[in-house]
């Protein structure tokens, strides 16, 4: 695996406004990596900076492994963005549309009808194809500004809220599209959102920003790990020595010094310890202790819980 | 520099504008009185009106003291004419060609206007910096989409402009004689410098206003000095001579280079972005 983009304390400064405030990340190729956070925490600004539309005020940033100030037409080549606004020429066909920016990304005369066909399809727009864009309603304008951003077969294809404004049926149909989009042919994803269901659908790592600089980076599990120090199990039981679960039972498993909390509801039995890996250790404790055990299920924090957390001891750091 | 892009991108805005007929229906219609209505009715309107041609000529005789006055050039021009052969030239060959230039200059500020303001107005300029054009290539093609057919048009206007007068004033005159010398440089040499001139116009002009019908509004103000213009010669201060129209060429082409020097600086796509 190799990074496709790098940051290493990236500054944007607006005037007197820190946008972004030495921030460092990077994306490994094949990845579908989300920048969360809340609104002004500087995801546009940042996919921006990355095409080489802003130039960053201090900082190194490399994209594809080029330079995307002095080299931006070499990034852009090999990049799709979906833009906060769909940005389409209303005035022309979703058709049109397409040509038109086959054209400006360079793809080959001969191939492009057939990849303009192609999106279209793909994106279930084939019908409405030839109808001028004004027509069109949010979520169709949505999958024509996907088709565009993907026409070129980019490297990297990024997404910048790709469900705002939608209705849930349309931001479901994008969801899925964006799901099927990052599972083929190793594309590169990144993926600027607050919205964190979808991100916990999608992303492989995530990078938690707030006012330009990220709280954390990495994968939802390791800043779960992070966050709390400690991973909670929900052991689904049969019995213990044959019988039904006790009492007995969850006083010994408190006594473990591993273990940091317990509760016991019926057959199942909660109980938090220092890390995953101590998970092994405390099956074979309990198996010790005569539990015959059904299912083991670590507990994962949802991402939603992750970004609060992680928004909150920002806030309290302030 | 891929002149394939500056292209595609001068097409696009140029069916952009097709798509708008408030902006080009005026550019269009402007022109259609210049060369159509205006000759027609100055030049066929008199042969029609029934006064005897002695009349006439006694009327225009009056008029010496003030021909006097005019600039040598123009004289050499009617010197021997008589009557309504005078009113023809004058009006047709003289008073008409700073008007001309109104053509140019419509055009070039409605195509600027609407791509370099328009675009921003609906929001489709982000994604075009998102491709792999650079800034000059852009641009360039914005440039072309407004000189370009502007001048075109001014060609096919002089064109239809010649055959129009040559056709009205024929009972008249007797001869073919127009264009006279002055609208070579005129058509050829000031009025691409002028339709440049609105478009650079167009383009300064873009990141200070919200809309296309703003930005129009502003560069109407050019129409301005060509009515100086128009004024100047009728009261005999200016002549538009050969000489007149190289000079004014060349100032204008200056003032030209300078505004686009300016519009390259500011069309950026970081200065671009950040003004969304
Ligand atoms: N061109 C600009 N000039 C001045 N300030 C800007 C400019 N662009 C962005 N900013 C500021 O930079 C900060 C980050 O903005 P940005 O648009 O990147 O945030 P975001 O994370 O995309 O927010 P949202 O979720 O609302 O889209 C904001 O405070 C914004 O006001
Ligand atoms: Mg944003």
């Amino acid at each position: 695996m190799s990074a496709v983009i790098e940051c290493d304390s990236v500054v944007k400064q607006f005037g007197a406004l820190k946008a972004i405030d030495g921030l460092t990340f990077s994306v490994e190729a094949g990845e579908v990596f989300g920048m969360l956070g809340p609104n002004g925490a500087g995801k546009t600004t940042m996919v921006r900076l990355i095409n080489g539309l802003l130039a960053a005020s201090g900082g190194r940033l490399r994209t594809l492994g080029f330079d995307p100030i002095t080299q931006g037409d070499r990034v852009r080549a090999h990049t799709g963005v979906l833009t906060e606004t769909p940005s389409l020429y209303e005035r022309f066909s979703a058709r049109d549309n397409l040509l038109l920016f086959g054209r400006l990304y360079h793809v080959a005369p001969e191939k492009l009808t057939g990849r303009v066909d192609a999106v279209l399809r793909d994106l279930g727009l084939a019908e409405r194809a030839r109808d001028k864009v004004g027509g069109y309603s949010k979520g169709m304008k949505q999958r024509l500004a996907i088709a565009r951003a993907l026409l070129h077969e980019p490297q990297i294809l990024f997404l910048d809220e790709p469900t705002a404004g939608l209705d849930p049926e349309a931001a479901r149909h994008v969801t899925d599209l964006i799901e099927k989009l990052s599972r083929e042919g190793g594309r590169t994803v990144l993926l600027a959102t607050h919205n964190l269901t979808e991100a916990q659908r999608l992303c492989d790592r995530v990078a938690v920003l707030n006012q330009g600089r990220a709280l954390a980076v990495g994968t939802p599990a390791q800043l779960s790990r992070d966050l709390w120090r400690s991973t909670w199990l929900d052991v689904e039981l049969r019995g213990v020595n044959g019988g039904a679960p006790t009492d007995r039972l969850l006083a010994q498993v408190r006594a473990v010094p591993m273990v940091k909390a317990a509760a016991m509801e019926g057959h199942s039995l909660s109980l938090q310890v220092e890390s995953e890996e101590a998970i092994p250790q405390m099956v074979a404790h309990l198996v010790r202790l005569g539990a015959q055990i059904v299912r083991v299920n670590p507990r994962e924090h949802t991402l939603e819980e992750i970004y609060f957390a992680l928004q909150e001891q920002a806030e309290k750091a302030v | 520099m891929n002149w394939n892009i500056i292209l595609t991108i001068a097409m696009k805005d140029l069916r952009e504008v097709r798509a708008n007929k408030m902006a080009w229906m005026p550019a269009l219609i402007v022109p259609l009185i210049f060369v159509v209505v205006m000759p027609l009715l100055l030049i066929v309107g008199p042969q029609l009106l029934p006064i005897p041609a002695e009349e006439l000529n006694r009327e225009m005789g009056d008029l010496d003291a003030m021909m006097n006055a005019l600039p040598p050039d123009l004289l050499a021009q009617i010197r021997g004419l008589q009557g309504l052969q005078i009113w023809i030239v004058l009006l047709a060959g003289f008073m008409f060609a700073p008007m001309f230039l109104i053509i140019p200059l419509m055009l070039a500020s409605v195509v600027g206007s609407e791509s370099f303001v328009g675009e921003r107005e609906r929001k489709t300029l982000e994604a075009l910096l998102y491709t792999p054009a650079t800034d000059r290539e852009l641009f360039l093609g914005k440039v072309v989409a407004a000189v370009v057919p502007a001048v075109l048009i001014t060609l096919f206007s002089f064109a239809a402009y010649t055959l129009v007068v040559n056709v009205s004033a024929y009972p008249v005159m007797g001869r073919v004689w127009f264009p006279l010398v002055t609208w070579w440089p005129l058509v050829l040499w000031v009025a691409p410098a002028i339709a440049t001139l609105g478009m650079a116009a167009s383009v300064l002009i873009s990141s200070r206003v919200s809309s296309f019908m703003e930005a129009y509004q502003s560069t109407g103000m050019l129409v301005l000095p060509l009515l100086f213009l128009m004024i100047g010669q009728i009261t005999g201060l200016i002549s538009l001579s050969v000489v007149f129209m190289l000079g004014l060429g060349g100032i204008i082409w200056g003032i030209d280079a300078v505004l686009l020097y300016l519009g390259v600086a500011q069309f950026k796509r970081a200065e671009l972005i950040a003004r969304l």
